[in-house]
């Protein structure tokens, strides 16, 4: 009997079990997938926005401004890879120029610090490669980019060093009450709890009416990127954006964490989960992209993906109590800004928690988190480090450069990677310019070495992605 | 101090130190990256190497192996599954492997990295993320080095020599391949492989064409949507269909891997992706020498060989203090070529000819290559039945025609009729 | 008339083959040509590379093997369904024989890398 289930363990989910992990709470998360942060949080811009959008008074106003500042402090803690590179929102002509003034106030009266509107010659000071047409921008130097898996592997895997359950590929397929007791069935056992959390994402709405009355849909809406190799990363040095136009919100185009440079999304309201990209997306993508850097090199696109926001037909977050269901909470409708929010909205849960029952804070609650990123390192650092444990020596990605050392820890970590996209995310091992070509067979060995797999058994991803389907020479 | 350390243990690396070593260097390193020493052969276990160089046909493997046997009776050192972190103009090399992470010196370098395969990103095919796409060389190590399959209902995307050349190595071990899809409108590999490998297994080979889409089920590959495409390579929607496979193979091109010579401030030739070379395979930074595969990529392993020759010749003339003068001849080249190699010619040259290697853009037939001055005056010129793309063909220049030659030359292709 | 691309080396000469006149090949540069013109369409061969599972080495898995002379081209699969069975150990030596004489065709098969360990 847990006091606390949590069904997701996307970004919402690992930020809520951090916050109730640091009580004497008994809490479970229940994840579909094979792994944590395997949905949204994945498939994402990975931007800090410093809370500027959202319009006034609105919940996503609230959480965003927050959770933003919480955000910078926590990456510190855990060790995520965070850089407040900054913002620009780039106008045009006189409608953008209305736009950004529109921008600049909602970002002032929602509280964000940092933000002025600058004319051309210093946008183009800021980002010499702007495209010459564009007049100004809003500037916004509190916004900044993360590793949006990290971040939710590093909030996960420190609520599981403190006590909290996680329970990988366990779908919920049907949720029950008895008097005061939740009963969770998922495709491999039953859980229960007095509440209940839903950071299902996108399937948000299926697993509030599993129990409870109909009270949003969730509306996914997909968006395609392109991420280019970081030969592309002299170009771009703050995330920009455009201001609406007719055909939408704009493309962003923005360096990442990893010196990479991400552009996209577009958004297309899709009727089925699905996550693939559309040459028609990629093409808008790119065209709006040269708009922003006209210069940009598509040749040297290393990815496509494609993300799924997972928007409600509300025009703001679903952070309350279900209705009809006490106890139980729906955290839904979390498109942007979902990630700079999250952790504002784990704490929240934990208040609101808090106002109903009385925990304990727990005296020995290990809040820090250190990996070892070998590239990070001095030639000195590095060969103190390889003495001590010669795998930190062997290079196994090339073009990111990461160590055998580095990927059989993320396969013996506290959530272990158990697929070659676990071992991309935790590590950053296949997500250079090969995309793997090289070192993905080197992963799979070690897969099968550490885990103790067959060769059957090595998946890309999620179950279903086998990677291997015979032995040369099967009779 | 080491005279000189080569980067890379494949045919170029290896040729690269076994010459330096002949003609009489002393302190020779050579670094890899894998395991094994020979590189990239080891997993080409097909024939068809070593025809010119070692007059016999000889697969990847038996290739590798004449070069590393010869290795053992030199004192060449070599350091396997190690890795080069940098190095720079002052040639400052940085290496890590198991034992430690240190800085090495030399008193040059020969750059021999090869190349890495263009992936499913270079192309921005639309579809899923599902397992089931790989690089024909990813699936070639999978096979033949670990004993596995990638698939068993096969499309290959692109005509490379090493997608034709999984094509066949799939079939043999029981997969069925369904079709060898090309965006342009002539095979990117070499005639043979069309024969033995598509031909002998009766796949068929659709010349402009492409895949448009992957589609996935339960996280793998289950369909690919090809389509024709126009002469702007634009994808005709009405001639689209559909192959139910599990795996696509991508063998869309190869690129030099300059991460590191860039990193060090070597220039880059946009056409090539590899160095900006001399003559004497020399890059912009001297006493740092490019060959093989990381300068420009081959057809032939052989042809890598000659190239690695070359390069440690010059560096060994480097290392005894024959200086060029950085003086030097520009190569330009019209329209119908994709690149000639070098780029630049020194004038000191002492060597009797100089050799320029080129692809072409498109199929030539009965055509006839011309080097001109800058006035135009023809200084050479050699007549061809033919010239396509997937063949890397070379010319030879007398350097004694160079001398009254005062800034560039022009490479350009007349078409003749027959 | 038979028209033909020569497999003997990366050139790849565009052959003509005469059936009618003892299948004498035109369009070949060299002695290989006009061998293999005629061999192609009386009885084509190929030289099989393959591999054959490797035990005990420490760092490979499949030991990569060809025949020693080209083999009837319709052979190609028998042979590859009699390798299946083929497990050998290490060490092996560069040209080491595998399989002698395999299905009586009196053509061996041959590893092409020597693994020491």
């Amino acid at each position: 009997m847990y006091d606390v289930i949590i069904i997701g363990a996307g970004i919402i989910g690992s930020s809520v079990a951090y916050y109730l992990s640091q009580y004497d709470i008994k809490v479970a998360i229940l994840e579909a997938s094979n792994d944590v942060s395997n949905g949204t949080s994945k498939a994402n811009s990975g931007i800090i926005h410093a809370g500027y959008d959202p319009k006034e008074n609105s919940l996503m106003a609230k959480f965003n401004v927050e959770g933003a500042k919480i955000t910078k402090e926590i990456c510190r803690k855990l060790d995520v890879p965070y850089n407040q590179c900054g913002a620009l929102v780039v106008g045009y002509n006189d409608e953008d120029i209305n736009t950004i003034n529109t921008l600049y106030k909602r970002g002032l009266n929602n509280g964000v610090e940092n933000i002025e509107i600058i004319d051309r010659e210093k946008l183009i000071e800021l980002e010499p490669q702007i495209n010459p047409q564009a007049k100004c921008a809003l500037y916004c130097k509190d916004s900044a980019i993360v590793s949006p898996w990290e971040l939710t592997y590093a909030l996960a895997e420190t609520a599981v060093k403190n006590g909290v359950k996680l329970f990988l590929e366990n779908e919920v397929t049907c949720i029950e009450k008895c008097e005061e007791t939740f009963v969770v069935t998922t495709k491999k056992d039953k859980y229960q709890a007095r509440y209940i959390v839903n950071a299902a994402g996108i399937y948000a709405d299926k697993v509030n009416e599993m129990i409870g009355k109909k009270q949003f849909t969730i509306i996914p809406v997909k968006g395609d990127y392109y991420l280019l190799d970081k030969s592309e990363s002299s170009k771009v040095h703050h995330t920009i954006f455009q201001c609406p136009d007719k055909d939408g919100k704009g493309v962003l185009v923005s360096i990442t964490v990893d010196g990479n440079v991400i552009v996209g999304p577009d958004a297309k309201v899709v009727e089925k989960i699905d996550t693939s990209t559309t040459s028609s997306s990629l093409d808008f993508v790119k065209r709006k992209a040269y708009k922003t850097i006209s210069t940009l090199d598509f040749s040297e696109n290393i990815r496509n993906f494609a993300g799924i926001r997972a928007k409600s037909d509300r025009d703001d977050f679903i952070i309350e109590e279900s209705k009809d269901v006490k106890n139980f909470f729906n955290i839904a409708g979390i498109a942007s800004p979902g990630l700079s929010s999250a952790l504002a909205i784990g704490k929240y849960y934990l208040d609101w928690l808090m106002e109903k029952e009385t925990f304990q804070k727990k005296e020995h609650y290990i809040d820090t988190r250190k990996k070892i990123r070998v590239r990070e390192l001095s030639v000195q650092q590095k060969d103190e480090l390889i003495k001590k444990n010669p795998l930190y020596g062997r290079i196994i990605c090339r073009c990111e450069t990461v160590t055998e050392g580095e990927i059989v820890d993320s396969m013996t970590s506290i959530i272990p990677a158990v697929s070659l996209d676990g071992v991309k995310r935790r590590t950053n091992a296949q997500m250079g310019r090969c995309q793997g070509g090289f070192c993905s067979e080197k992963i799979a060995l070690l897969l099968m070495k550490y885990h103790n797999l067959s060769y059957k058994d090595i998946l890309q991803d999620d179950v279903g992605s086998n990677i291997l389907l015979s032995r040369a020479k099967e009779k | 101090m080491y005279d000189l350390i080569v980067i890379g243990a494949g045919p170029a690396g290896l040729a690269a130190a076994l010459k330096a070593n002949q003609l009489g260097l002393k302190k020779i390193l050579i670094v890899e990256r894998d395991n094994q020493l020979g590189g990239i052969l080891n997993q080409c276990i097909h024939n068809g190497f070593g025809l010119h160089y070692f007059h016999q046909e000889l697969t990847g493997p038996e290739f590798a192996y004449r070069l590393i046997e010869k290795l053992k009776d030199t004192d060449i050192e070599t350091l396997t599954d190690t890795m080069v972190l940098d190095f720079d103009n002052n040639h400052n090399v940085t290496i890590i492997n198991s034992s430690g992470c240190k800085i090495l010196q030399t008193k040059a370098i020969i750059l021999a990295m090869g190349c890495r395969e263009r992936a499913r990103g270079a192309i921005a095919t639309a579809g899923t993320r599902n397992s089931g796409v790989f690089t024909a060389g990813t699936a070639q190590r999978y096979m033949n080095i670990d004993g596995y399959s990638v698939g068993k209902n096969v499309v290959i995307l692109g005509s490379g020599d090493i997608g034709l050349i999984m094509a066949r190595r799939m079939s043999l071990e029981g997969s069925k391949v369904l079709a060898c899809v090309e965006i342009n409108p002539y095979s990117a590999g070499l005639k043979r492989n069309i024969k033995q490998c598509l031909e002998d297994f009766n796949i068929p080979l659709y010349l402009s064409h492409t895949v448009t889409n992957i589609k996935g089920e339960n996280g793998r590959v289950s369909e690919v949507t090809i389509a024709q495409v126009d002469e702007k390579y634009n994808p005709i929607e009405s001639t689209s269909k559909t192959i139910k496979c599990d795996t696509l193979l991508l063998s869309i091109g190869l690129i030099p891997e300059n991460e590191l010579s860039k990193k060090a401030g070597i220039i880059i030739d946009k056409k090539t992706k590899g160095a900006i070379v001399y003559e004497n395979m020399e890059t912009s930074i001297s006493g740092i020498f490019a060959c093989g595969n990381v300068c420009h990529v081959h057809d032939l392993a052989d042809n890598v060989v000659y190239e690695a020759e070359l390069a440690a010749k010059s560096a060994v003339n480097y290392i005894n203090n024959l200086y060029l003068s950085n003086d030097s001849i520009e190569v330009e080249y019209d329209n119908n070529l994709s690149y000639v190699l070098p780029q630049h010619i020194h004038k000191q040259i002492t060597e009797k000819f100089v050799t320029l290697s080129f692809r072409v853009k498109k199929n030539f037939k009965n055509c006839k290559i011309e080097v001109k001055d800058e006035d135009g005056k023809v200084l050479t010129e050699s007549k061809r039945d033919y010239l396509i793309p997937s063949e890397m063909a070379k010319i030879v220049l007398l350097t004694s025609l160079l001398n009254d030659v005062k800034g560039k030359i022009h490479v350009s292709i007349v078409e003749e009729i027959a | 008339m038979k028209q033909l691309v020569c497999i003997g080396c990366p050139k790849g000469c565009n052959l003509t083959v005469d059936e009618e006149n003892d299948y004498a090949v035109s369009g070949n540069s060299c002695e290989v040509g006009a061998r293999y013109g005629k061999e192609e369409l009386t009885n084509p061969t190929r030289v099989i590379t393959t591999t054959v599972r490797l035990k005990n080495s420490s760092y490979l898995h499949q030991l990569p093997v060809k025949s020693s002379k080209p083999i009837s081209k319709s052979l190609m699969f028998q042979i590859m369904e009699y390798l299946k069975d083929v497990e050998v150990s290490v060490p092996i030596d560069m040209s080491e024989i595998i399989v002698e004489n395999i299905l009586d065709t009196s053509v061996d098969i041959v590893a092409c890398r020597e693994v020491k360990n």
